[in-house]
């Protein structure tokens, strides 16, 4: 977990990571486009105005050249709006804005090739909306072909599916040894498997986030816990196999968990991640590709704000197993992505492979699964230092991916 | 000329210009009609209440006197320099000593005096100057100085340690604050004995403020922790506009402002029923007064800057570019919670910033908000340690601040981009009455001064 997360039943952000709700009930479309870019795009491309009112769609030019089309919609009526770009035959969305309240404004950058289109503005959500024609000539910029986008964001959103479903599964499995050596009073060997089984969770952690409460049930950090809020999961039992000196415990000494807290401690684990494997097991779960793409964000994001710093396994250090399955995860991600990323834009697959290469390099320096990891503090300012700057190095690029695989429509 | 070279010798009643000092008093208490002595506005330590419209602004003085202190419902200046201290004494007499002190510092320094008679350039040629000197010609800027008390000058951290004689003073809602979910605290940075804010437009007028009322207290406080606002994040004024935070949101639209009198007394001021609260401690000493809860609130704005802005305006809950709730209308605009999107799906995320802080999720309770965007270098990774310095003034901490911040912790989608790094809260006590000090500042009566009801 990153510091400051809130500690229990915190809902996931529905924007983000929730899976289940996404696609069924909003459609892939109302997922695409929507992506917050600024009017003004570099390369001369098209900004228009929308002015959707109660009774009128009135979009400020009824043609615009092929390439980056900015629709900059304000919703002047009194219901809640939408703006779609429909395709020739009104029916398929190519791209479209959702849920924008009166009088707000809410852009639409999408990419859009020569042709014939209608736009629509929706008040109130219902019936087929105020449709007019709006024609996109050549401009004789390239835009990317589409169509077969669709079914290669299904490809990636099952393979990154079946990639969970491994992980968890092995998760699952060490968890129950781990638990097992815990509980037996084998510290030794407690201590051996923990950062090792902590990568398989490491790995999918933003789909464990997207679960809520199991997040915080598994992987609170002492510090995330409001007064009087019981712990539970992985650092709880890090802090009992590493128990801290009273100095760098609130100035209070350390009680181990007695043998029945420890029977309890091992076995709330495997039931809260059995609970996990339950859920990424159903035939329900998915996960789409925006979810995939600003997962790998976040797992960036975890290493840069909790893990590079030492704070996520305050107690046995072994902060470097975090941050290699978090990279792992992030990279697994771009790789199921890559074919649409790459389409729409080779420069920042590019600009990603380069500074995954890197950090993955500098992390190989300070050791391997199978060989170990250096303890975080072991690692040398100037390390944790170089490690920071290569991580911020790949965050910054990930987290464009987003808009990238949402405007290739 | 200098606003400091104004300052009113005490000795020969004589000022550096050759007018003495009753003729000072004299224009200054008259209005203002000098435009040369503007720099003096508010002279009369409380009786000019309006300054003049045709003063620049950045001359503006506040008056230090009045049932309440100044820089709470003053419309929130630009800069704040806030202090904490704690007392290295162990007498009683010395603290109210200090008091006094500041007292008159504060009186003066308020109205565009120097910190003493003497000024940064004047006084016996082998003493130090009175005054530091490095605002003597910069305008007041509308400095307010606000001293509150923390619950450590009442009692020890063991609950029973009484230094001063003052545990069976201590007011029930002056509580030790809980351990809120990812709080991060620095105890450096945090809690103390003694709480000064000083709100300016100008940072080195509130810098020079703190410097010399620490330089006063040597021997008797020491500075604990300080922090420095550059940019204010709330409007407490309806005059005011909504300025934003680092995160770019408009921030504190909500805020409680200081035309809504009787909403200030329903949740900012103390009142004496208050005081009547069976506690088994007398707290009537605080009626008229108002708590201040302070947190250092780091954001870890690089992974915000590297978030959607889909999921910004989610977590907030407000649009970006004005600040109105994703509801619809403008920035004022009252949040409908219940009005969804497509699927059902409220518009404003239960989980928002704006739904979990709004007054409705805690029973009514507001606050006054008064917090700074702070810059404070960077870490040693090379990011910014930067953020909000949240201040709120509540009439009750245990029902206007703890709930919801609690609330705050544990489920505002925003709390992923937080960490707590400091913490304090106190007792600010009622002003010191109008007519209690002289035109130089100095107690008419030596009973009579910041927080005089406390010892009394």
């Amino acid at each position: 977990m990153v510091p400051a997360r809130p500690a229990l039943a915190r809902p996931a952000d529905p924007r983000t990571s929730r899976p289940g709700r996404g696609l069924a009930a909003l459609g892939l479309a109302g997922l695409l486009g929507a992506t917050g870019c600024v009017a003004n795009e570099p390369d001369g491309a098209a900004a228009l105005s929308v002015d959707s009112s109660a009774t009128a769609c009135t979009v400020s030019s009824p043609e615009a050249p092929s390439g980056t089309i900015t629709f900059s919609v304000t919703n002047t009526g009194s219901e809640v709006t939408e703006f779609y770009l429909l395709a020739d035959d009104r029916l398929r969305v190519v791209s479209e804005v959702e849920n924008i309240g009166p009088g707000l404004t809410r852009d639409l950058v999408v990419q859009v090739p020569a042709g014939t289109y209608w736009t629509a503005c929706k008040p109130g959500m219902v019936g087929e909306g105020i449709q007019s024609e709006f024609t996109v000539t050549d401009s004789g910029e390239a835009v990317g072909a589409t169509g077969a986008v669709a079914e290669q964001l299904a490809e990636a959103e099952a393979s990154y599916v079946a990639y969970v479903k491994d992980q968890v599964s092995s998760l699952v499995a060490g968890t129950q040894a781990f638990a097992d050596a815990y509980a037996s009073g084998d510290d030794d060997t407690a201590r051996s498997l923990y950062a090792a089984t902590r990568v398989h969770w490491e790995r999918v952690e933003p789909v464990a986030e997207s679960f809520g409460d199991l997040d915080p049930l598994l992987d609170a950090r002492e510090a995330d816990l409001a007064d009087g809020e019981e712990w539970s999961g992985w650092h709880y039992v890090e802090k009992d196999l590493w128990p801290p000196a009273a100095e760098a415990n609130g100035g209070v000494e350390y009680h181990a968990l007695t043998s029945d807290e420890r029977t309890a401690a091992a076995a709330d684990l495997v039931a809260y991640t059995d609970r996990l494997s339950e859920a990424v097991t159903d035939e329900s779960f998915t996960f789409a590709a925006f979810q995939i793409s600003n997962g790998a964000k976040e797992l960036l994001d975890e290493v840069a704000t909790g893990k590079i710093t030492g704070e996520e396994e305050i107690w046995s250090h072994t902060d470097l197993w975090d941050v290699a399955a978090n990279v792992d995860g992030a990279s697994v991600a771009l790789g199921v992505l890559r074919e649409v990323a790459t389409a729409r834009d080779p420069e920042l697959v590019a600009e990603l492979d380069a500074r995954f290469e890197a950090l993955g390099a500098l992390l190989a320096q300070h050791g391997s699964y199978e060989e170990g990891f250096t303890p975080y503090d072991e690692l040398s300012t100037a390390e944790v230092t170089d490690l920071a700057a290569a991580v911020d190095a790949v965050g910054e690029p990930l987290s464009r991916l987003t808009a990238t695989i949402t405007s290739a429509a | 000329m200098g606003r400091r070279q104004d300052t009113v010798p005490a000795q020969d009643d004589r000022g550096p210009e050759g007018l003495s000092r009753r003729a000072v008093l004299g224009i200054a208490g008259g209005g203002l009609a000098a435009a040369g002595l503007a720099g003096a506005a508010g002279f009369g330590a409380g009786r000019v209440t309006t300054p003049e419209p045709s003063l620049v602004a950045e001359r503006r003085t506040y008056p230090f006197t009045g049932a309440h202190q100044a820089g709470i419902v003053t419309p929130a200046q630009d800069r704040m320099y806030l202090a904490a201290f704690d007392l290295t004494t162990t007498s009683r007499e010395e603290v109210i000593g200090l008091l006094r002190t500041w007292t008159t510092m504060a009186a003066r320094l308020t109205q565009g005096l120097s910190a003493g008679p003497y000024g940064f350039a004047g006084g016996p040629y082998d003493a130090p100057p009175d005054d530091t000197g490095e605002a003597a010609d910069l305008p007041v800027a509308g400095l307010t100085i606000t001293v509150g008390f923390g619950r450590s000058l009442f009692v020890g951290a063991d609950g029973s340690t009484d230094r001063f004689g003052l545990a069976g003073r201590l007011p029930a809602a002056l509580v030790a604050l809980p351990h809120f979910s990812g709080d991060d605290l620095d105890p450096a940075r945090s809690e103390g004995d003694l709480l000064v804010q000083a709100c300016t437009d100008d940072a080195q007028v509130a810098v020079h403020a703190i410097r010399n009322l620490s330089r006063a207290a040597f021997g008797t406080a020491r500075i604990r922790w300080t922090q420095l606002g550059y940019g204010r994040t709330s409007s407490t004024s309806t005059a005011q506009t909504t300025p934003r935070n680092l995160f770019g949101f408009k921030d504190g639209t909500a805020n409680l402002k200081a035309e809504e009198t009787d909403a200030l007394d329903e949740h900012v001021w103390v009142q004496p029923q208050d005081a009547a609260e069976t506690t088994g401690t007398d707290s009537t000493w605080m009626v008229g007064g108002s708590y201040v809860a302070g947190r250092r609130i780091r954001m870890t704005i690089e992974t915000w800057d590297r978030t959607s802005l889909r999921e910004q305006e989610a977590v907030i809950g407000r649009d970006k570019a004005e600040g109105a709730p994703l509801s619809g209308g403008t920035e004022h605009s009252e949040p409908d919670f219940s009005l969804a999107g497509r699927g059902g799906i409220p518009l404003i995320d239960p989980s928002s910033h704006v739904r979990l802080a709004h007054p409705s999720s805690h029973g009514g309770a507001r606050m006054l908000r008064r917090g700074y965007t702070f810059t404070d270098g960077n870490d040693a990774l090379g990011r910014l340690d930067a953020g909000l310095y949240f201040l709120a003034y509540v009439r009750d901490p245990r029902t206007g601040f703890i709930p919801v911040q609690t609330a705050l912790a544990n489920d505002d989608l925003l709390s992923e981009y937080l960490v707590h790094t400091g913490s304090v809260l106190a007792a600010v006590p009622p002003g010191v009455p109008d007519g209690a000090l002289a035109a130089d500042g100095s107690l008419l009566d030596p009973s009579v001064h910041l927080g005089a009801g406390l010892f009394s």
